[in-house]
């Protein structure tokens, strides 16, 4: 398939990262009674958005190397 | 439930994002075999992550967290022997005779093997199946969506109705889901199971961290329970001294051998994620990547369970889960609240005055009460994901088997390509048309659909002795496998019908012809019913080969172990080889039973 995958992925985490991060830096910090006081909205954001980055760099780095690697296996 | 708009975002990202896939996909389909195989183009780990995805439907997510705060670790034993031994085996030993032959689909390797009848016994009811488990997922997510309150507030201010929220759930997941795979067939449903199966992820990780966080690790957890929660194989001597209910050889035969490798070797469901990979190597690799993942699930999906059945103190979360389930928190246990007549609005009591506990609702539970505006959204749209993935599993399944095993094979042979294409759209559309007409017969006839899925288990429990003959046993005719796949239905429901678990009435639960034996669990009647399905079905099938004529060798190359080449693997790197693959899985699945022992 013409689409790697790793470029949505990529792109979807980076985005939901940067919403939980950025919530998480400048919202209430009220709610993480829940959360047993963790900011769980920034730290998981960040987790994320590093995961996002990571997939869209392996995903737009190697999408042309791999067509061209394919090709040659068939 | 209060839910912010931080959250509504992210549910709506995430949609954006599925039908963008459908849609960027959409230019790359362009023939039948890209819309039904995906073109047999995806790398090993793309199909690996869907070929587990696919099978992490919402039922199984909800069902093991349920089961895991009933039984306790036992659960993983789905997991550890009721799934990774038929991985490993789909993998190393059948996928060369799938990928290899000609066949397109489950069933039109029956064809190719034995006859038509044979196929079309299969095709058919795999179809019938499939969009009933479809319509069963979306009715499903309709009910928790309501239970869970989620759309109330949106629809309160729109001046609709709270039983609207039912309809609108059920069309929403239909029309998103009809939409993707319209656009892209299987390769999309592939790439939005890879997003769903990180999803998952995503979104239980930080349940089960907070969890164990709170209950002090998982020493903390085992003081709060009795061992049995704890240990998955210590009482497994006997059904009486364990949660299960069923003793070691009854699990192991009926869930380890017979139910899982009936699943995992001949659904269809999953096996077409393999049948999708680029190469032989990556079919091969495709169930034992997908074995990893598979592996570590029961810490995400089966912990959140045992942590909301082991949470000291109820009350301390009443304020938060009564937004949920308004009140009932008392009756309950833990985070799980009782079940609640709805004729007296009180907590229903089993036969010891007991309250009867709503497991299902473990781990929306436990989402609303650790998880904050944010990742409440997360939380919950990964549950709605796995709702939409095990349906879209289940439809592409079901447009492959309707356009090639029906509709090509005994109503319009010889159409072009393009025509094939089409049909597959079409049966899209009213494949899951039928499944909403499924989910709301679900809410009217809910015995009928008890019953469907019975049928179904009796259809299902005899496959894998087919399947195993036809591979292995060149000898195997068709008027062997036919007649020995209908003795293994009858006498599936030949035992349901004269055996009962203990404390069961006569009816969906067995004994309608009467009860000659008596299970400790409805889990060990299961079990049973599928051994002796699988045990009649391997040796009718025996019998009826030896007294009909084989077909010639020369047609059974590349569909019999004897009669084809092995795949060759010397040339790939140690970590790529199948068979060390499979081994490495063995080995860590044994070492988690002996940690967990």
């Amino acid at each position: 398939m013409g689409l790697d995958i790793r470029t949505p992925i990529g792109l979807m985490f980076s985005v939901l990262g940067l919403i939980l991060a950025g919530f998480g830096l400048i919202g209430s910090r009220e709610i993480y009674g829940k959360s047993l006081g963790i900011n769980v909205n920034l730290w998981w954001g960040i987790v994320l958005l590093a995961f996002g980055a990571m997939m869209l760099v392996f995903g737009l780095r190697t999408s042309k190397a791999q067509a061209e690697a394919e090709r040659v296996e068939h | 439930m209060n839910l912010t708009f931080i959250d509504w975002t992210i549910m709506v990202v995430y949609f954006v994002f599925v039908l963008g896939i459908g849609l960027a996909l959409k230019r790359y389909t362009k023939s039948s075999k890209d819309f039904f195989e995906a073109g047999r183009s995806i790398p090993a780990w793309i199909c690996g992550l869907a070929f587990i995805s696919a099978n992490l439907g919402a039922q199984e997510v909800i069902g093991m967290a349920a089961s895991g705060a009933k039984y306790g670790i036992a659960t993983s034993h789905f997991y550890w022997i009721g799934a990774i031994p038929a991985m490993v085996f789909v993998g190393v030993f059948m996928m060369p005779f799938y990928y290899g032959s000609r066949a397109r689909s489950v069933p039109e390797y029956l064809r190719l093997r034995f006859d038509e009848k044979t196929r079309g016994l299969n095709a058919i009811s795999f179809a019938v199946m499939t969009v009933f488990s479809s319509g069963i997922s979306m009715y499903a997510m309709a009910k928790l969506i309501q239970i869970l309150h989620i759309f109330d507030r949106p629809f309160a201010a729109m001046g609709l109705p709270p039983s609207a929220v039912f309809h609108f759930s059920i069309i929403l997941s239909a029309a998103i889901v009809l939409a993707y795979i319209f656009l892209g067939g299987l390769a999309s449903a592939i790439y939005n199971e890879v997003l769903q199966f990180f999803l998952i992820v995503a979104g239980f990780l930080p349940l089960v961290y907070l969890g164990l966080k709170n209950l002090g690790g998982w020493d903390g957890l085992k003081a709060q329970l009795p061992s049995s929660y704890t240990h998955s194989w210590a009482g497994m001597g006997s059904a009486q001294t364990n949660p299960l209910g069923v003793e070691a050889f009854g699990l192991i035969m009926g869930l380890g051998f017979v139910l899982s490798f009936g699943y995992w070797c001949t659904d269809f469901l999953v096996v077409q994620r393999a049948m999708a990979a680029h190469n032989m190597s990556a079919a091969r690799r495709t169930p034992l990547i997908a074995a990893f993942p598979k592996m570590v699930f029961p810490f995400l999906v089966i912990l959140p369970g045992l942590i909301a059945i082991a949470l000291p103190n109820p009350t301390q979360t009443a304020a938060v889960a009564g937004t949920a389930v308004v009140g009932e928190q008392q009756a309950g246990k833990g985070l799980i609240p009782a079940k609640i007549d709805e004729q007296t609005g009180q907590p229903r009591l089993d036969a010891q005055g007991k309250p009867v506990l709503d497991y299902d609702l473990a781990i929306p539970q436990m989402l609303l009460h650790y998880f904050p505006t944010g990742l409440l959204g997360l939380g919950l749209t990964a549950l709605l994901a796995s709702f939409m993935s095990g349906m879209a599993g289940n439809v592409t399944a079901f447009n492959t088997v309707w356009t090639y095993d029906i509709y090509q094979s005994y109503i319009n042979k010889n159409a072009s390509d393009a025509h094939y294409l089409w049909m597959g759209r079409m049966a899209t559309v009213f494949g899951i048309a039928l499944s909403v007409l499924a989910a709301y017969a679900a809410t009217r006839f809910n015995n009928i659909m008890d019953m469907l899925q019975l049928v179904f288990a009796f259809v299902n429990a005899p496959l894998f002795a087919t399947f195993l003959l036809g591979m292995f046993w060149k000898r195997t005719t068709g008027h062997g496998a036919f007649v020995g796949l209908v003795s293994g239905t009858l006498a599936a429901a030949l035992h349901h019908g004269l055996t009962l678990p203990i404390g069961a009435s006569v009816g969906i639960k067995g004994g309608w012809l009467g009860s000659i034996h008596s299970y400790p669990s409805e889990m060990a009647q299961n079990f049973w019913t599928a051994i002796w399905a699988w045990s009649t079905c391997f040796v009718v099938t025996i019998i009826i080969s030896m007294f009909t004529r084989p077909r010639p060798d020369s047609e059974l190359r590349g569909l019999v172990y004897s009669l084809t080449e092995r795949p060759r693997d010397e040339h790939l790197a140690w970590y790529m080889r199948p068979a060390t693959l499979g081994a490495i899985v063995l080995a860590v699945a044994v070492v988690l039973n002996i940690i967990f022992w």
